[in-house]
C-alpha cells in the first residue's frame, strides 16, 4: 500500500518481502527529507543538552513500553522465542540510560596540555555533532541495530535518518510507527524500502553514514560516501574463528558455545562460524555440542519455541545449498534437517569440511557449525591469518600463554576468551571490526566520538609575542627558535647569553 | 623486490599496478615477521628519523630552498623542528601508548579481565602534499611506526628535491625494508591505490582525497584525509591590532601562503576595516620591506601551475579593482607578493577556491552575526581564527561555527600543540594525528575480554521461562532488591 510522504511524519514505502514492490522514495523525497532535517539542525536545537535528554528518555521508555510489540514483530520476522527478544529490547533500554547517565560529562569540552613553547595559552578538545547522520540497519537485530546507533547519533546532538532493512518488514513497520510518536519528528525520520530507496539515501550528501550488513553492500556505502568525503562507520561480518584446547571445560564451553551459536538461529554477526581444534579436542567436544543442542532445544528443534527462524526463504535454500554440497554432504555429524516454508533450519554440526568447500568461503549466518581439526595452534593461527581479519576471535582455554598468542599474532574486531557474544553487553568496550570486518566503532563512550567531530580549541591571551618568529629572520633568531621548540633549554640559555655560535 | 628505500619511477623504471602489488607483498611479508611489533623496534626507528632532522639539516634546507625558496626560519618552525620533536615525544611515549587499557566489566560479564589493546593495522600508505614535503611525509610516517605498522610513502612530485633527498636519506636512518619511498605522480600514486593497504593517510587537495576514498572502498581500507579549505579570520574592534595583525599577516605569508592552515579571508568589524588594512599593510613591509620580492624571508610559489592560477586571479578583472596591497607576480621566479584584496564579493572567484598564495581578502561585516552566517554557510574549513577580547563572542563562534579546528587570537600555533588532535571535517577532511592522536590514527584498538568458565549461570541457557525472563531483567539492571525477590520467588 503507497502513502505519500508526509511532512512531519515517516515516509512510507511500499514494503514486500525483499522491497522490491513499488518504492515510491526516490531522489526528490530524499532531497527533501534532506533539506528539512538541515534546517532543523540549523536551529540549534539538538545542540540542547535538554533536547537531547529528552530524546534519549522518550527512547528508553519506548523499548520499555513497547515490549509486546517488539515481540510481536520479532516473532514475525524472526520466529525468535522471548529470552533472546528480551536480550534486544534489553540491550537497546541499556544503551539509551548508559548514555543518559554519561552524555552530560561527555559532551563537555576536554582540557589537554599546552606545550611551553605555546604558552601561556589554553588548549581544548570540543565535541560536536557533526550534522546529518543515515543510519543503515541489518534485518538480524532490526532494534537494536537501530536504535543503538540512533542513542549514539542523538547523544551527540545530530539530525538522524534511519533505513531499517526491508527483509524485516514487521519490525521496519513498528519503527516508522513508534519513532515519531516519541522522538522529534522534525528531527529523526524512519525511511521504509529497499535497494532503490538505500540509493535514492546514498546519493545526498550526509556528514556522516553508519552502516550495518553485509561486506558487498559496506563497499557501496564506502563508494557512495566518497563522493561527499561523509565519513563511515562500517559494521561489517565476517567468519568468526573459534579455537579450543584440551584446558577447556568442554562440557561448559559446549553449552556457552551451542547458545551462543543458536541465538537467532545464528543470524549473528558475533557467534563463531567455524571451530579449530585438535582431532583429540573436537572427537571429545563433538558430544558435548550435539547433548547441549538437545538440552537446549530439544530432540525435534522444529518443535522448540526457542529457536528463532531464518529471515526467508532464499536464505534458507542458501544454507541447504552450503549444507547439501557435494565438498560437505558427507561431513554433517548432527542436524542438517531444515523446512523453506516455515524457515527452520536445525542446528547443525560439520566436521572437517574441505578448505575450499562453499560453506568455508563465505559468512554462514545460519545455526550451522563446522569443526576443523588442526594439529595444534600453530596451525590454527595460520588458518585464522590467511584470512580475511573476523569481527571477534575466539579462545576457548584456560592457558593465559595460548591465549596471548592469539590476541597477539591474529587481528580482529575483538577477542574474547571462554566466551560467546556478551562481550558486546559491556559498554566499556569498543564495538567494531577491522580490514573486511568494518571500520570505526561504537558504543558507550565510542558511540560519543563516532558521531561527534573533536575539534580542536586553542585560545592563546593577547600578550607578547615569540617575535622572533615574524620576519625579517636571522641566524641567531633561527636558533633561538630551534632551541626553544625542540626543548633545549641549556642551549637556549646559552644563546641568550651569547655564549653559544650561530 | 630487493629491500632498497627508492623504487623505480621517476628514473624512467616503469611503477604500473605489477610493481605496486609487489611491493605491498613484500613489506607485508615484513609485518608478517612481526619485527615491527615490539617497542625496541619502533623506538629505534624514531631515534632514526630523529637524528635524521639533526644531522641532514642543512641537506634538508637545500633541498626546500630549491623547492620552495622558503627561509631556514621558515624551515625550522614549519617542518624540521616539528617532525624532530613529534619523533623524540613519540619515542618517548611509546611504552605508555602501548600498554593495554583497562576497563571495567559490567555485571552480566563478571568475573573477566576488559581492556583495550592497540594493534597496527599492518601496510600503511603515505601520500605527501608539496608544500611541506618533510613534514607532511614524516609525521604519518612518525605515527605509522609508533603503532607498529610497516609504511610505503609517497612524496609529491612537484616537490622533486625534497622527494629525492627523502627516497635517498630514509633508507639510512630506518628499517630500509619495513619504510619504503616510492617517487613518482598521478600514475605512481594510481598504481599503488590498485592494491589493498590496511590504512591510507593522504595529505592534499579535497578533488583527490575523494578519488583515493573511492579507490580505499574497493578494499574497505579505513582512510585518514587532511585536506584543505579556505580558512576564515575574524577580527572585532576589541582586539589589539599591534598584537593581531602580525600573527594574521604571519600566517597569511608563511610559506608565501601555501600551507592548509593560512587565512584564507578576514571578516572585519566594519568600523575597523580601514584600520585593521592599513594595519596589515604596514605589518607586511615591516616583514619584507618596501620590495617584497628583494625579501629573502618571502617563498616563491612551488609550481608553475599553481603560479599560473594565482596569477589568472589576480588579473582578473573582478578580483584586479579591488588590490589594495601587492598583486604583483613574476612568471620567471613564481613570486606573488602579498597581496591585500578589499571587499570582494563572496562569490567573486577568489572567494570561490582556496588561495594557496600570500593573498588574503578583508572584508566588512557589520558584526559578529553576519561574520557567522557566512562562515556558516560556506565548506567547513580546517580552521578558524577569532581575534577578540570578548569571551561571549569566542563562544558564539566556537558552538555556531564547525570547523576542524578553533585557533583564537593566534593563526596556525594549534598546531604545535600535539596534545590537540589536528585535522579537519566535512570537505576539510577526516580522521586526525600529532602527539598520541596519530598512534591511534594507525592503530586498530581491539576489545579484548578474557572470562573463566569457573562460575556458569544456567539462567544464560535455553530453554526460556518467566523465571528466568524476570532475572535477567533484573540482572541487567542491578536491581538488586529484585535479583533476590525473583530468587525467593516472590515476584
Amino acid at each position: 500500500m503507497d502513502r505519500p510522504y508526509q511532512d512531519g511524519s515517516a515516509a512510507v514505502a511500499c514494503v514486500e518481502e525483499g522491497g522490491r514492490k513499488g518504492e515510491t522514495f526516490d531522489e526528490a523525497a530524499a532531497e527533501e527529507m534532506v533539506a528539512k532535517l538541515r534546517s532543523k539542525f540549523r536551529s540549534g536545537e539538538t545542540r540542547n543538552l535538554a533536547w537531547r535528554e529528552q530524546q534519549l528518555r522518550n527512547l528508553a521508555r519506548m523499548a520499555e513500553e513497547h515490549e509486546d510489540d517488539i515481540m510481536a514483530a520479532l516473532k514475525a520476522d524472526l520466529g525468535r522465542g522471548r529470552m533472546e527478544v528480551l536480550i534486544e529490547v534489553l540491550g537497546v533500554w541499556k544503551a539509551a540510560s548508559h548514555m543518559l547517565k554519561n552524555f552530560k560529562k561527555w559532551a563537555k569540552p576536554h582540557k589537554v596540555g599546552t606545550p611551553l613553547s605555546l604558552k601561556p595559552g589554553r588548549s581544548e578538545v570540543v565535541y560536536e555533532p557533526l550534522g546529518l547522520v543515515l543510519i543503515i540497519s541489518p534485518w538480524n537485530f532490526p532494534f537494536l541495530l537501530s536504535l543503538e546507533p540512533l542513542v549514539g547519533a542523538l547523544a551527540t546532538g545530530n539530525v538522524v535518518v534511519l533505513k531499517p532493512s526491508e527483509h524485516a518488514p514487521a519490525s521496519s513497520h513498528l519503527l516508522s510507527r513508534l519513532l515519531p510518536l516519541y522522538l522529534d519528528s522534525q528531527a529523526v525520520q524512519v525511511v521504509e524500502g529497499g535497494p532503490e530507496t538505500g540509493k535514492a539515501l546514498l546519493g545526498r550528501r550526509w556528514d556522516k553514514i553508519f552502516f550495518t550488513g553485509g561486506t558487498a553492500l559496506g563497499r557501496i556505502v564506502m563508494e557512495a560516501a566518497s563522493r561527499h568525503l561523509t565519513p563511515v562507520t562500517l559494521e561489517l561480518g565476517g567468519k568468526n574463528p573459534l579455537f579450543i584446547d584440551d584446558s577447556a571445560d568442554l562440557e561448559i564451553s559446549a553449552k556457552r558455545i551451542i547458545s551462543g551459536k543458536c541465538t537467532n538461529a545464528g543470524q549473528v554477526c558475533l557467534v563463531p562460524d567455524y571451530i579449530l581444534a585438535t582431532k583429540d579436542v573436537a572427537a571429545r567436544l563433538i558430544p558435548h555440542l550435539k547433548a547441549a543442542i538437545e538440552q537446549f532445544y530439544g530432540t525435534d528443534p522444529s518443535r522448540c519455541a526457542d529457536l528463532a527462524r531464518i529471515i526467508n526463504h532464499s536464505h534458507v535454500r542458501r544454507l541447504q545449498h552450503l549444507v547439501e554440497h557435494a565438498a560437505t554432504a558427507a561431513c554433517v555429524v548432527h542436524g542438517g534437517e531444515s523446512d523453506v516454508e516455515s524457515k527452520y533450519f536445525a542446528p547443525t554440526l560439520l566436521l572437517n569440511v574441505p578448505w575450499d568447500a562453499p560453506i568455508m568461503q563465505t559468512e554462514v549466518f545460519g545455526p550451522i557449525l563446522t569443526i576443523q581439526t588442526v594439529s595444534g595452534i600453530d596451525e590454527a593461527i595460520d588458518m585464522i591469518t590467511a584470512r580475511p581479519k573476523p569481527l571477534v576471535v575466539m579462545v576457548f582455554s584456560s592457558r593465559e600463554a595460548v591465549r596471548q598468542r592469539f590476541l597477539k599474532e591474529t587481528s580482529s574486531g575483538a577477542m574474547v576468551a571462554n566466551e560467546i557474544i556478551l562481550q558486546a553487553a559491556n559498554l566499556e568496550l569498543p564495538f567494531g571490526g577491522v580490514g573486511e570486518s568494518g571500520m570505526g566503532r561504537y558504543k558507550g563512550r565510542f558511540s560519543f566520538d563516532c558521531f561527534s567531530h573533536c575539534k580542536a580549541a586553542f585560545t592563546k591571551p593577547l600578550g607578547r609575542d615569540l617575535a622572533l618568529r615574524f620576519p625579517p629572520s636571522t641566524r641567531r633568531g633561527e636558533m633561538i627558535l630551534k632551541a626553544v621548540f625542540r626543548g633545549a633549554y641549556f642551549s637556549l640559555l646559552l644563546l641568550l647569553l651569547g655564549l653559544k655560535k650561530h | 623486490m630487493p629491500g632498497g628505500g627508492v623504487s623505480e619511477g621517476s628514473n624512467g623504471g616503469s611503477f604500473g599496478s605489477k610493481e605496486a602489488a609487489e611491493l605491498v607483498a613484500s613489506v607485508r611479508e615484513v609485518f608478517r615477521s612481526g619485527r615491527t611489533r615490539s617497542r625496541e623496534w619502533r623506538e629505534a626507528q624514531l631515534r632514526g628519523i630523529e637524528r635524521l632532522m639533526m644531522d641532514e639539516e642543512e641537506a634538508i634546507f637545500a633541498a626546500l630552498a630549491k623547492d620552495l625558496k622558503r627561509s631556514r626560519v621558515e624551515n625550522v618552525l614549519c617542518e624540521t623542528v616539528q617532525v624532530y620533536q613529534s619523533a623524540r615525544q613519540s619515542a618517548s611515549s611509546l611504552r605508555k601508548w602501548m600498554k593495554p587499557e583497562r576497563v571495567s566489566t559490567n555485571f552480566v560479564n563478571v568475573p573477566a579481565r576488559s581492556e583495550i589493546v592497540s594493534e597496527p593495522f599492518g601496510a600503511v600508505l603515505i601520500f605527501a602534499a608539496w608544500n611541506m614535503p618533510f613534514l607532511l611525509s614524516l609525521d604519518p610516517l612518525i605515527g605509522a611506526i609508533a603503532a607498529g605498522n610497516v609504511a610505503v610513502l609517497k612524496p609529491s612530485e612537484l616537490a622533486p628535491a625534497s622527494s629525492a633527498l627523502l627516497a635517498e636519506l630514509l633508507p639510512r636512518y630506518v628499517d630500509k625494508e619495513a619504510v619504503r619511498v616510492v617517487q613518482g605522480g598521478a600514475d605512481v600514486a594510481t598504481a599503488l591505490l590498485e592494491s589493498r593497504w590496511d590504512k591510507i593517510f593522504f595529505t592534499g587537495g579535497a578533488a583527490i582525497g575523494r578519488r583515493v576514498l573511492a579507490a580505499a572502498a574497493k578494499h574497505l581500507t579505513p582512510v585518514a584525509l587532511e585536506l584543505g579549505g579556505k580558512n576564515p579570520a575574524y577580527i572585532d574592534s576589541s582586539a589589539d591590532f599591534n598584537i593581531c595583525v602580525k600573527r594574521i599577516a604571519f600566517g597569511m605569508c608563511v610559506n608565501a601562503g601555501q600551507s592548509c592552515l593560512s587565512p584564507d579571508y578576514v571578516l572585519v568589524e566594519e568600523s575597523v576595516a580601514d584600520q585593521f588594512t592599513d594595519h596589515l599593510r604596514r605589518t607586511l613591509t615591516s616583514f619584507y620591506g618596501s620590495d617584497p620580492k628583494q625579501s629573502p624571508d618571502l617563498a616563491r610559489i612551488a609550481t608553475p601551475a599553481s603560479w599560473a592560477r594565482l596569477h589568472a586571479l589576480l588579473s582578473d578583472p573582478a578580483t584586479r579593482e579591488h588590490i589594495v596591497v601587492g598583486g604583483e607576480t613574476d612568471e620567471a621566479t613564481r613570486y606573488v607578493a602579498p597581496t591585500i584584496i578589499r571587499d570582494v564579493s563572496l562569490d567573486a572567484p577568489v572567494m570561490q577556491e582556496e588561495g594557496f598564495g600570500p593573498v588574503i581578502a578583508v572584508i566588512k561585516v557589520r558584526g559578529l552575526d553576519e561574520a557567522i552566517e557566512i562562515i556558516a554557510g560556506r565548506p567547513k574549513p580546517l580552521a578558524l581564527y577569532v581575534f577578540t577580547t570578548q569571551s561571549a563572542v569566542i563562544d558564539r563562534f566556537v558552538k555556531d561555527t564547525s570547523s576542524g579546528a578553533v585557533c583564537v587570537n593566534d593563526t596556525t600555533s594549534h598546531f604545535v600543540n600535539p596534545a590537540l588532535p589536528f585535522g579537519g571535517v566535512g570537505d576539510s577532511g577526516m580522521g586526525s594525528y600529532h602527539g598520541k592522536h596519530s598512534f591511534d590514527c594507525f592503530s586498530h584498538r581491539k576489545a579484548v575480554m578474557v572470562k573463566g568458565t569457573l562460575l556458569d549461570f544456567p539462567v544464560r541457557y535455553p530453554p526460556g521461562s518467566l523465571f528466568n525472563e524476570k532475572l535477567v531483567k533484573a540482572l541487567m539492571n542491578m536491581w538488586v532488591v529484585q535479583i533476590v525477590l525473583v530468587f525467593l520467588g516472590l515476584k
